[in-house]
């Protein structure tokens, strides 16, 4: 079993921690910096929920070590709005759509659609409601996120 | 669940990474993209004693030209082929089959080697291999070999790779610039894995058929190539093709299982649908262009 002095960029801050190699990024977001905006559902990349931004990507947080997040720069759904009553362009828009029942799949939507809609991507919509199927919803029936990714694509049509 | 305990190293170069799994006699696991890796870690079904991470290593990275092919770096991952401009030129296949794999947010960090080297029946990539002829370079601390990819798949999830060898890079040899790529899988879900699909290249030159090239995936135990309609393909006028007993003659290479998710008699029904489909419409653009 192996330890490692890693350190990573959450939200900004700079943070250093030893992790035992077969702790996922997931875990370690949640217990050791307390980010618990970081949802862990299947814990086997299936349902999308702990997506998180690493280095301008949208990945699975439960499908990689933390180990492997040493010098990355993270983003989770805490590193997006400056305070709570604030919300991001991608919050916004899920609060306006309707896009969200119990909310456990939602901050795993919202980071895929930030780094989708992140400059300099100008995403279409298709590029943005294919990428939705990487994230499964239990409540909605889809439509209300539908709504808000097409939203956020600039476009009008309605689903 | 989470994973056992395991050493992990993150080797910079390909000799050490090869050192490491020489030194493990066979109780090493090679972590690339990791996005099939790592559930089965969590779950168990994988407990190495040791990982060795591959994504640190500069060699394995990057897309280059060959005299007559085009390498594809063993992590390069799948959401990089496809934004690859070389790779939209010259293997448009390869990148229509790798949309397919996945998901964005898997694609974004599951590599080309290791969908390669993963060997499942049903996936896009060992297939689209085996139909470009590929060769699978593989390094160890015995030395390098190069694998055909045709000889490289063995049985599901078993293939000529053994535990001290490392995928170095896939080669995609060389097709006609106007040749044409069929691709085309039937899922339950966007990003499922397929029950079944077809891929492959044809080349024409003056209205006929010049080179063909055809392989399934999850029509088998491993990619399954459709020899005996590529040999009829040949010299086919494209204006008269029979697709319907085309599309016979390519399921007659198949080998097809029941599982819970579609019969062998379902696979073999919409196999022979797809792939009359996929030809039509592959040959209707050519005409077209």
């Amino acid at each position: 079993m192996s330890e490692h002095k890693i350190e990573v960029a959450i939200n900004g801050r700079q943070m250093q921690a030893t992790v035992e190699g077969r702790k996922t990024l997931c875990d370690f977001l949640r217990v050791d910096a307390g980010c618990t905006g970081v949802h862990v559902g299947c814990e086997h990349g299936v349902c999308g929920a702990c997506t998180v931004i690493v280095d301008g990507l949208a990945v699975r947080s439960c499908l990689l070590l933390a180990v492997q997040a040493n010098g990355c720069e993270v983003t989770t759904v805490e590193g997006l709005a400056s305070s709570d009553s604030d919300l991001h362009p991608v919050q916004q828009a899920m609060k306006d759509e309707h896009a969200l029942q119990c909310g456990f799949c939602t901050p795993g939507i919202v980071m895929t659609l930030v780094a989708l809609t992140a400059e300099p991507h100008k995403p279409k919509a298709n590029a943005l409601l294919e990428a939705m199927s990487g994230h499964v919803c239990r409540c909605t029936g889809y439509q209300g996120i539908r709504r808000a990714a097409r939203k956020l694509a600039g476009s009008k049509d309605s689903p | 669940m989470k994973p056992a305990p395991f050493d992990y190293y993150a080797p910079t170069t390909i000799e050490e990474a090869c050192a490491l799994l020489a030194d493990a006699g066979g109780g090493a696991t090679i972590l690339a993209g990791g996005q099939t890796l790592l559930p089965l870690l969590a779950l168990r079904m994988s407990q190495p004693f040791v990982l060795v991470d591959i994504n640190k290593i500069a060699a394995l990275k990057g897309v280059a030209r060959l005299d007559g092919a085009t390498r594809v770096g063993s992590v390069v991952t799948q959401n990089e082929a496809i934004d690859d401009p070389m790779l939209n030129r010259l293997m448009p296949l390869l990148v229509t089959a790798t949309r397919h794999v996945g998901h964005h947010q898997t694609r974004n960090r599951g590599t080309i080697g290791g969908s390669i080297a993963l060997g499942e029946p049903a996936a896009e990539l060992p297939a689209t291999a085996v139909a470009l002829g590929a060769s699978i370079e593989v390094r160890s601390v015995r030395g390098v070999r190069r694998i055909q990819a045709e000889d490289f798949y063995l049985a599901p999830y078993s293939t000529a790779l053994t535990a001290d060898e490392l995928i170095t890079s896939v080669d995609f040899p060389d097709w006609p610039v106007d040749a044409v790529p069929v691709f085309r899988e039937v899922a339950q879900r966007p990003g499922d894995f397929a029950l079944l699909g077809v891929t492959g290249m044809l080349a024409i030159q003056n209205g006929r058929i010049s080179r063909a090239s055809m392989a399934w995936f999850g029509m088998g135990s491993t990619p399954t190539r459709a020899r005996q309609v590529e040999a009829e393909l040949i010299g086919k006028d494209i204006a008269a093709i029979d697709a319907r007993a085309l599309a016979e003659l390519a399921i007659a290479d198949t080998t097809p299982f029941d599982d819970r998710h579609a019969s062998a008699e379902y696979r073999r029904t919409v196999g022979r649908k797809i792939f009359e489909q996929t030809l039509l419409a592959a040959l209707q653009l050519r005409r077209a262009a």
